[in-house]
């Protein structure tokens, strides 16, 4: 069956409203999974639609790779534990990236034999290499970092900077000279330097900055979607990769504004390196440790409690344990609600996930501008494996790192417990002053022990 | 307009389209929307069909080892990005 260019073109753009829909799903709970049903859709309709391509002749190869990834991809997707979600949304991550290096190999070499080539497309094909090794490799350390394959410090040396311009330079001026006069040595070229680009961009960046370095990576691998629909002259593929890549964006840029960040000094990085001086700070002071049954014994009778969840609590694989706390108190009358700061855990929406998990209901989960003003009137708040976005310095202390970060402001309630490892400060280095208040204690323990201790104090009662 | 003036065109105004569709996006589903972007940059695997299915790829097995490997990256991404997003979406959906 031989379709007209404009039919192409016609279910392309269905494909594309598909996706745009398909994202608009995700504006509340209860449209989402109809949200992602037309994603399918769009991915279906685009990838049928285009094995009717006229210049698509050879479907053995293609059937093979779709097939192959459908045998890796789906029980990676049913298997992988909810906790683990950021390191399979780097790994995807970085599939794309290899993927589109792999189109713009092949576009290349299917042009050198049919002689389509102009410095236009040059160019394009360059690019389009060049942002998908970026996030190939800078996916491959994100994934690393959080599979705690490599350290998460962010690992910094002298003239880090410097390499890395000198880098992005050189990709620049031998991509210039690649659409000037074409060779296969100089495409491999900026495809091999911007590989080691990747590794070293990410490389410096430390643990607790991951939510925006996996969102960044998720706008590069649409801005590489991008780049290949300017090669191959498919704007399914520019409208599309155009809307993954605002996506990634914007997420960054929330991230960002919630660490009171900017972009550029997560990306350059090293940032958690004063940890000496906090830890001599912390020596001076004194705080107060409390037990599970001090702390079954305040929320029992508490009208209101307010739960911080953080990257300890996907750490001790708390969630389900929270769950039962939330379970327990709910049926003795006390009103449990969940504050959820923006960069909690390790990706965007990684609490508000655990908490689904162990099905905790979405209307009891809170974001930071709504729950900030019910700190106040709550009679308890237990803060579960979270620091620096509880640290009232970032409000009163002028020379802290964390100064002018948004917080959650746990520290106006009545009576905070803080369950917590160690004294250990939290990954900015940053002492906590809500640890020596008055209204604080700190439970020292896992945190889904001392939840499983809390609820176990409960029952007994 | 040439070609690449017309793809400037699309490339611009659907990076506004993203602009105003994912600041509508809840928080809470911000896991889901980069597991569901991920997969739908996947989109991808049609430039790798064009690549691995073209009459080019008959004459050179290099061309047929870069499509196979580009549609097989895309589609890992495509079934895992979009069945990891559902799984997500059910256990939101469950409460409601």
């Amino acid at each position: 069956m031989k379709l007209s260019n404009d039919l192409f073109a016609v279910a392309y753009l269905a494909a594309t409203i598909l996706f745009i829909f398909g994202l608009k799903g995700l504006s509340h709970p209860k449209t989402a999974l109809r949200g992602n049903r037309l994603s399918m859709a769009g991915m279906l309709l685009a990838i049928v639609v285009t094995l009717f391509h006229p210049d698509v002749t050879n479907y053995g190869i293609i059937a093979g790779g779709l097939v192959a990834g459908a045998i890796i991809g789906v029980p990676l997707a049913l298997r992988i534990q909810m906790t683990a979600m950021p390191q399979l949304v780097a790994a995807l991550h970085s599939f794309v990236g290899l993927a589109a290096v792999l189109v713009a190999a092949g576009t290349y070499l299917m042009h050198v034999q049919d002689g389509h080539l102009n410095p236009v497309v040059l160019v394009e094909l360059v690019v389009g290499s060049a942002i998908g090794a970026i996030t190939f490799t800078g996916s491959l350390v994100a994934f690393g970092k959080l599979q705690a394959l490599l350290g998460s410090a962010p690992l910094v040396f002298k003239g880090q900077h410097a390499l890395n311009g000198a880098l992005i330079l050189a990709v620049f001026v031998l991509s210039a000279s690649f659409a000037r006069e074409h060779t296969t040595g100089l495409f491999l070229a900026v495809t091999a330097i911007s590989l080691v680009l990747g590794f070293l961009l990410v490389l410096p960046i430390g643990g607790s900055d991951m939510p925006v370095v996996v969102s960044m990576l998720n706008s590069y691998s649409g801005w590489a979607a991008s780049a290949t629909g300017f090669t191959l002259n498919n704007q399914l593929l520019i409208a599309t990769g155009a809307l993954v890549g605002s996506s990634g964006a914007i997420l960054s840029y929330i991230m960002c504004k919630a660490m009171n960040r900017s972009l550029l000094s997560v990306i350059l990085g090293g940032f958690g390196t004063t940890a000496e001086a906090a830890a001599e700070n912390a020596t001076k002071k004194a705080c107060r440790a409390a037990s599970q049954e001090d702390a079954a014994f305040m929320f029992e009778n508490a009208s209101s409690l307010i739960v911080v969840p953080g990257y300890g609590m996907a750490v001790a694989q708390a969630q389900h344990a929270v769950k039962e706390l939330y379970e327990q108190l709910h049926h003795r009358g006390v009103e449990v609600k969940f504050a959820i700061h923006p960069v909690a855990g390790r990706m965007p929406g990684h609490m508000n996930v655990l908490l689904a998990e162990s099905e905790i209901p979405y209307d009891d989960v809170l974001e930071l501008d709504d729950v900030n003003p019910e700190f106040a009137r709550a009679d308890a708040v237990l803060v579960i494996g979270a620091n620096d976005v509880v640290n009232p310095a970032a409000r009163t202390n002028k020379s802290s790192p964390l100064y002018g970060m948004p917080i959650l402001e746990a520290y106006k309630s009545k009576m905070v417990y803080v369950i917590k490892r160690s004294m250990n400060p939290g990954y900015s280095g940053v002492d906590n002053d809500l640890f020596y208040l008055d209204n604080c204690s700190l439970i020292f323990g896992d945190a889904k022990k001392v939840c499983e201790g809390i609820v176990t104090c409960l029952k007994t009662n | 307009m040439s070609v690449t003036m017309i793809a400037i065109y699309v490339f611009t105004l659907a990076c506004f389209v993203g602009y105003h569709v994912i600041w509508g996006v809840t928080p809470a589903l911000h896991t889901p929307l980069m597991a569901v972007t991920n997969a739908i940059s996947a989109i991808l695997v049609i430039g790798a069909i064009v690549v691995a299915g073209s009459p080019q790829a008959a004459n050179s097995t290099w061309i047929q080892v870069l499509g196979f490997c580009a549609v097989m990256l895309a589609s890992i991404n495509i079934f895992g990005g979009f069945v990891v997003t559902n799984r997500i979406l059910a256990m939101f959906k469950k409460k409601s």
